[in-house]
């Protein structure tokens, strides 16, 4: 389903390589890890597969399904499936969530050719999704985000990758800012996508979610490129040992 | 947070043709010459065909007139005007006064038609022709339900036609365009003309009271709740020709009324000058509300051409318990200059101001509100949102002082500018004076950009860039959005975002 070679990206403004030549395959149902310690270029990683413009690719290609999405912009990679949850979501003030709800899955409905949701239809899917994890109807009609608790913001992120159904899910630290509560109910809310004809990208700093989400696949990110990758015990190796050992096969 | 490439690449190539309102009418007119004298104002008078007290008035005005200066404070930026090189009257030859519908010039129906006013009673009347008595009640029973308002056209210097006008005079409603009212009710204008704005106000306000041309009249007596919105639609059409609106709303004690203002103007490389006084009067436990949307032409994109609105607007609220509420969405002209104020005289009465200021190209917009509270217990609410894009200036400017009487005055003022890009800048100048100790004054301003985040948020969501820019500035705006006539509001922001549409792609 995705499938990234050689990449080789910078920061456009001060022309800093960060991704130095990565490689990268995800299947179709595969939840894959991708672990490292800080400035490894985790998160650019998962803001050049939404297409963000402040970094140029200089090398390589993403293919999805595929095809190369190096040629689109953020709106267009959304619509075709790819999502991004972020680690720091943005506060829309006077955007009510529901409503940014409807405009979302209305535009991504209008891209694959099909009509808007009655609005019974769309209030029984959020209904339904909000419930499953554990969020109150009433914060749905408060602005996006806006006085959103850490752990309010991440679960209305995942409120909207179900409510979107994408086919490649890139969870950027996910897990921070959330107390073992609600990292129960978001990571079930994860595994509840978890899908045949879906692959899931899980970019954590801690082993800690993956207790909960367990992965096929695991890969440990340092200086721009995948420097070792395994299954599960990869991860559980790194939060006995560190990332010191790996990193020094790597050096 | 560094502006998007993007955005101000886009800006670079605004175009006017987004200007949906540019198209002007080729139509005989009838002018005064350029220039402006005590001859002109005569020629004016006679055209309007006033009472001899109406003459005077403005001859007094104009004498001021002549010794006063421009003022200079405000952040705008223009060639000095000359006064001399205007035609002070214009109107059309085939419609020279207001007339039933049936008389107004086929041509200038179009016109409207065109803009897209709600002149729905023209439709109606001109069904009625050809159908009996009961198909034209049921007629009636649609515009009801779809909501109905009056509309008062004025078209350069004349008001062309008033809807609704017998249906409203049946609820003791007077709406008539002001010269009208001049010749039908002189004894209200006499009594209430130049009371909020006397003609030694401004600059501005003492050249309009010399030579006003035409605009809407409203009187809701006592008791009154005014059955449907009123609106008036000011067009400018004819070159080098000034557009002198004088408005004047009262409403007796309790009573209600509903009021907006349109305003469109063809594309033209020229300045047009557009100075307007709008006084309202609220009596006892009477309420106004007076809604704008501005659209005059901008200007294009390299700031050439485009209205200079020099507006004096001012509602007094008189009566005790009264309550006037403006509220403007100004996306249109080259240069705006404009302060909707309260006079809050009344005790316990109330005053609030609205306002969406959006300025993209080379815009100025230097607007705001005055609060005067007199009264006591009086309180006032400020929500101003300003937006600028492109090389705009967008200042808001506000005064809300407390006299010494003014027992328990209360105020809360609210600023929010956002910036799209990085030529263009946003400016808060508040000022604010209580001379009695129990007054109470909030104020609270902030100033953002729509940032690359934000926006790579929203799109990552799957909605289109342009899309994504609108959905973050009617978020911003909703506060005041929320303001407007249920109708007009989606009007206002559909408006809001052709005027961002050279900013955003």
């Amino acid at each position: 389903m995705l499938e990234i070679r050689n990449l080789h990206a910078r920061i456009v403004d001060d022309g800093t390589e960060i991704i130095r030549g990565l490689d990268l395959t995800v299947k179709a149902g595969e939840v894959a890890a991708i672990m490292g310690p800080n400035g490894s270029g985790k998160s650019t990683l998962s803001y050049i597969l939404a297409g963000r413009e402040d970094y140029e690719v200089t090398e390589g290609d993403i293919l999805y399904n595929g095809q190369s999405i190096l040629e689109m912009d953020p709106a267009e990679r959304a619509t075709s499936g790819i999502f991004l949850a972020f680690q720091y979501p943005m506060e829309i003030p006077g955007v009510a969530t529901m409503e940014f709800l409807k405009v979302a899955m209305n535009e991504q409905r209008k891209a694959r050719g099909e009509e808007p949701l009655k609005i019974p239809e769309f209030l029984k899917r959020v209904k339904d999704a909000a419930a499953l994890l554990d969020m109150d109807m009433a914060m749905l009609k408060r602005p996006l985000n806006v006085g959103f608790s850490g752990g309010e913001k991440k679960r209305a992120e995942i409120l909207q990758m179900k409510l979107l159904e994408p086919k490649l899910c890139v969870l950027d630290e996910t897990d921070s800012g959330l107390d073992i509560d609600a990292l129960k109910i978001v990571s079930e809310g994860v595994n509840a996508l978890r899908a045949p004809d879906r692959a899931i990208v899980i970019i954590t700093h801690y082993q800690r979610l993956l207790q909960y989400i367990v992965p096929d696949s695991v890969h440990v990110l340092y200086r721009g490129q995948v420097v070792k990758s395994g299954d599960k015990s990869l991860a559980l190796d790194l939060e006995a040992n560190g990332y010191a050992g790996v990193i020094g096969q790597a050096a | 947070m560094p502006a998007v490439q993007d955005t101000i690449d886009r800006v670079r190539k605004i175009d006017v043709d987004q200007y949906k309102y540019g198209f002007q009418t080729e139509i005989a007119m009838d002018k005064a010459p350029k220039g402006l004298s005590e001859d002109i104002i005569r020629f004016i008078s006679a055209k309007k065909e006033e009472p001899s007290w109406m003459l005077e008035w403005r001859l007094e005005a104009y004498r001021r007139w002549v010794t006063l200066d421009e003022p200079k404070w405000a952040r705008v930026h223009y060639p000095k005007i000359d006064f001399q090189d205007l035609h002070y009257y214009a109107a059309p030859k085939s419609t020279p006064g207001p007339t039933s519908l049936s008389d107004v010039d086929p041509e200038l129906l179009r016109v409207y038609e065109k803009l897209g006013i709600p002149l729905r009673e023209q439709e109606i009347l001109a069904g009625v022709q050809k159908t009996d008595a009961s198909e034209l009640e049921e007629a009636s029973d649609n515009v009801y339900k779809s909501g109905r308002v009056a509309v008062d056209a004025v078209f350069d210097s004349v008001s062309v036609v008033t809807t609704f006008k017998k249906e409203l005079a049946q609820a003791g409603v007077i709406f008539c365009s002001i010269s009208e009212a001049i010749r039908e009710h002189p004894e209200l204008v006499k009594k209430y003309l130049g009371s909020v704005v006397p003609t030694s106000d401004n600059f501005y306000a003492t050249l309009n009271s010399a030579v006003f041309t035409d605009g809407s009249f409203v009187f809701v007596p006592k008791g009154v709740r005014c059955p449907m919105e009123l609106s008036t639609y000011f067009r400018m059409n004819e070159k080098n020709t000034g557009q002198f609106e004088r408005t004047l709303i009262i409403a007796e004690e309790g009573a209600y009324v509903s009021y907006l203002e349109g305003c469109t103007a063809p594309q033209r490389d020229e300045n047009q000058l557009h100075a307007a006084v709008v006084e309202l009067i609220a009596l006892d436990d009477a309420e106004i509300k007076y809604s704008t949307v501005q659209n005059w032409y901008p200007g294009d994109a390299e700031g050439k051409g485009g209205i200079y609105n020099f507006v004096t607007k001012r509602g007094d609220c008189r009566g005790h318990r009264s309550k006037i509420s403006w509220t403007q969405v100004e996306t249109g002209s080259a240069i705006t200059w404009k302060y909707p104020s309260c006079i809050l005289r009344g005790d316990d009465s109330s005053g609030e101001f609205y306002s969406i200021a959006v300025s993209n190209g080379y815009q100025q917009v230097d607007s705001g509100t005055k609060m005067i509270h007199l009264g006591k217990n009086t309180s006032s609410r400020i929500i101003s949102k300003g937006i600028a894009a492109g090389y705009s200036q967008n200042t808001y400017r506000g005064q809300v002082s407390a006299h010494r009487k003014a027992t328990n005055a209360r105020n809360f003022t609210n600023c929010d500018s956002l910036l799209i890009g990085d030529q263009c800048g946003a400016h808060t100048v508040p000022y604010m004076e209580a001379k009695n100790a129990t007054a109470q004054f909030e104020h609270e301003a902030t100033t953002s950009k729509i940032s690359e985040d934000q926006k790579f948020y929203v799109m990552q969501r799957g909605i289109p860039e342009e899309e994504a820019i609108a959905l973050i500035v009617n978020g911003f705006v909703k506060d005041v959005i929320q303001q407007l006539p249920m109708e007009f509001a989606v009007e206002a922001q559909k408006l809001i975002g052709i005027s961002l549409e050279g900013s955003v792609g």
